[in-house]
């Protein structure tokens, strides 16, 4: 009796996530359908679900847009961002979770809040720094704000991995006559692999679907996959299978590597959540 | 190889580099809609007869693109030469010092030929500081056989009286088709650009000559009570997200029995390709209130400017004028089609004998252009000018925040008192903030 319950329990629990599964990722089907469809099939009312699929969007997207120039910029900046959050983050959440000092947790909630300020309200100044600087529309400056809008978050993540690493073993390796750089990277640094490869994953993927700076800094020699999508949307005229396919061109990358990556993502994000 | 071959060769990098050093790339920034597209397509034409100029193009959504070029205008950034802007901006930014003048275009651009209701609203103290691309009006846009099985008539000129009972006989939920399809969306240039125009053709003004709001006057009352009245009993579900688009997918798809909007529209639904209904359109008037001569006032462009930071002035002024000649309708023309020429700019456009055939609503864009009086949008006094937006800098904030309440209304989240005491008092602190009267 016992056993049947706790099996309609395991087959319900699975329905119901699954169903919550095919909800959350129901959109992207949605815009991968789109993208198939003519413009008049786009907009049918009732909606349709079987038609005639047709790749005119993807012939008339490639045509109308340089799509290898967005991606390519956008695997450089989403790639050299994490990696320049990445050389700062290591030293910085070592600091914290090994040094800490009175101030640690409040330094740590100050990097937080810079999160919660909206953008809009420091584009005007970033964007006359940018403008004297000559980076408006350039990899580097983008990279750079990049970095900074996901530093707290990547120090955050390192500093809870971390975290979970015995000091011991650094003090060992110290007291072996390590260095402070061969501490952290032959000691540290492989034992928390799975927390900087998912914090890896994850900045990249922020920084990826980053929209509002990537297209306020941009025109056309920096500008990433955002701006490719933001060109195909209109508010008068009838756009959305092409915007769909110019969406499913852009997100296809990151849905393929956030695909082969999950496990990696899973286990890094609930590392230190059980214990 | 022998000398001479040589020779050749290097006078042939030279030539090359030179002309590479000569070539000037300018930086369009523009907005996706089917005409600009097109220009997209013929910059062959373009290059063939300019090879010293390259165009880069820069698409975005409308309001991406707004918020894009403000800063960078504002700033000083320089990062384009040529930017798409609509006729809401230009006098606000050409009062500013931030746009170049477009007077001395060349002879053979005939700038007198431009349509005056347009360029009177490029036009700061005699300088025109931007050149249009496409123009529009708004229109009742109506199913000729679904209000003859209704028994109804719309007349030319139809009153806010005659388009309430077309709704009301036209409107069969049963068969999911609504008597009249309007924009809800909240937004200044949503449903507000609606709402202020109605306010206009019932009457009404937004602003007094001392630019208190009057979204609680009796004129702004009575307008949207006609608007929920409309919204609520012969509008479609949901109509409090509706905008542009979803009113021209349901107006495609045989729901609506009127559509008021833009005439843009117009060679939309009337596209056998894309609409169910194109055999069966018949167009009117912008609506006004009986006894009121006033028709909305609805007027945009979308228009070509050059910033006064751009360091390449000359060859986007050159661009300019090849986008928006009478040569580049001809070229529209030729390669698209006379009904795809982008319409509401030029006078001789409507002159030609061959688009009024193609085009079976271009006589009531004309008239609807030509209606429109962007200079005494109201037949009240006001301080501003404008149509269905209002010529300040603070009406997009207003607008939307106001749009916002009577999107509630229309969702059924808010009563229409609370609505319309919440706009007014919004659009008061902002006009306070912002230090009006000036």
């Amino acid at each position: 009796m016992a056993r049947a319950v706790s099996t309609r329990r395991k087959i319900g629990f699975t329905a119901l996530a699954w169903a919550v599964g095919l909800l959350i990722f129901f959109p992207i089907l949605w815009t991968v359908l789109t993208s198939f469809k003519t413009e008049a099939d786009a907009v049918a009312i009732p909606p349709k679900f079987l038609f005639t699929p047709t790749l005119d969007n993807y012939a008339t997207v490639q045509s109308r847009s340089n799509y290898g120039l967005h991606f390519m910029n956008s695997v450089i900046l989403s790639l050299g961002s994490t990696l320049l959050a990445l050389v700062i983050a290591i030293p910085a959440a070592w600091a914290m979770a090994f040094q800490p000092g009175r101030r640690t947790k409040d330094l740590l909630m100050w990097m937080l809040s810079t999160k919660m300020m909206p953008a809009v309200g420091v584009l005007v100044p970033i964007y006359l720094i940018f403008r004297d600087f000559g980076l408006l529309d350039t990899r580097l400056g983008l990279m750079i704000v990049l970095t900074l809008i996901n530093l707290p978050i990547v120090i955050w993540m390192l500093f809870t991995y971390f975290r979970e690493i015995p000091g011991e073993i650094l003090e060992a390796a110290r007291m072996d006559g390590a260095s402070l750089w061969r501490e952290i990277v032959h000691v540290l640094a492989p034992m928390a692999v799975p927390g900087i490869a998912s914090t890896m994953l994850l900045n990249i993927i922020l920084a990826w679907n980053e929209a509002f700076w990537t297209l306020n800094l941009t025109t056309s020699k920096a500008a990433p996959l955002t701006a490719f999508i933001a060109s195909y949307s209109s508010p008068e005229g009838l756009f959305y299978a092409k915007l769909s396919a110019a969406s499913t061109l852009a997100i296809a990358p990151i849905l393929v590597l956030g695909w082969f990556s999950q496990k990696q993502l899973v286990r890094g994000l609930t590392f230190g959540a059980v214990k | 190889m022998n000398r001479s071959t040589c020779g050749l060769a290097l006078a042939g990098a030279l030539a090359a580099l030179a002309g590479s050093v000569s070539a000037e790339t300018i930086t369009v920034a523009t907005v996706n809609n089917g005409d600009m597209i097109r220009m997209q397509g013929l910059m062959a034409e373009f290059n063939q007869a300019h090879p010293d100029i390259t165009v880069e193009w820069v698409t975005l959504e409308e309001n991406v693109l707004r918020q894009r070029v403000t800063t960078d205008i504002a700033t000083g950034g320089g990062q384009y030469d040529v930017l798409t802007i609509g006729n809401y901006e230009v006098p606000i930014w050409g009062a500013q010092g931030w746009l170049l003048g477009l007077d001395d275009m060349g002879e053979d651009y005939d700038a007198a030929d431009l349509l005056p209701a347009v360029a009177d609203t490029l036009t700061v103290d005699g300088t025109l500081y931007a050149a249009p691309f496409y123009g529009e009006a708004a229109m009742v846009m109506y199913r000729t056989d679904l209000a003859e099985a209704a028994g109804v008539t719309i007349s030319e000129a139809p009153t806010w009286a005659e388009i309430a009972d077309a709704a009301e006989k036209m409107t069969d939920k049963d068969a999911e088709i609504y008597g009249i399809c309007l924009r809800g969306k909240a937004g200044w240039g949503e449903n507000m650009a609606f709402l202020t125009a109605m306010s206009h053709s019932m009457g009404g003004r937004s602003f007094d000559t001392e630019w208190v709001p009057q979204y609680d006057s009796p004129e702004w009352v009575e307008t949207l009570t006609l608007y929920l009245d409309l919204m609520s009993n012969y509008g479609p579900p949901g109509a409090s997200s509706n905008g542009f688009n979803e009113s021209l997918a349901l107006f495609q798809s045989g729901k609506c029995g009127m559509w008021i909007d833009a005439t843009v529209a117009a060679s939309f639904v009337t596209n056998p390709d894309d609409s169910s209904v194109a055999d069966h359109v018949g167009f009117a008037k912008f609506p006004h209130k009986d006894g009121v001569d006033n028709t909305g006032n609805w007027l945009w462009s979308w228009n070509l400017a050059i910033p006064a930071s751009s360091t390449k002035a000359e060859a986007a002024k050159t661009f300019v004028e090849w986008a928006t000649s009478k040569e580049y309708l001809a070229l529209v023309a030729e390669k698209e089609g006379i009904a795809n020429v982008p319409p509401g700019t030029r006078t001789s456009l409507y002159e030609n004998p061959e688009y009024l055939e193609d085009a079976p609503f271009a006589a009531m864009t004309l008239e609807a252009m030509t209606a429109a009086d962007t200079q005494n949008p109201s037949v009240q006094e006001v301080p501003y000018t404008g149509g269905q937006w209002i010529s300040i800098p603070e009406f997009q904030a207003i607008g939307t925040a106001v749009g916002q309440q009577f999107s509630a209304a229309v969702a059924g989240s808010a009563s229409l008192d609370q609505a319309i005491a919440s706009a007014q008092q919004l659009a008061k602190r902002e006009m306070t903030r912002a230090g009006y009267p000036k």
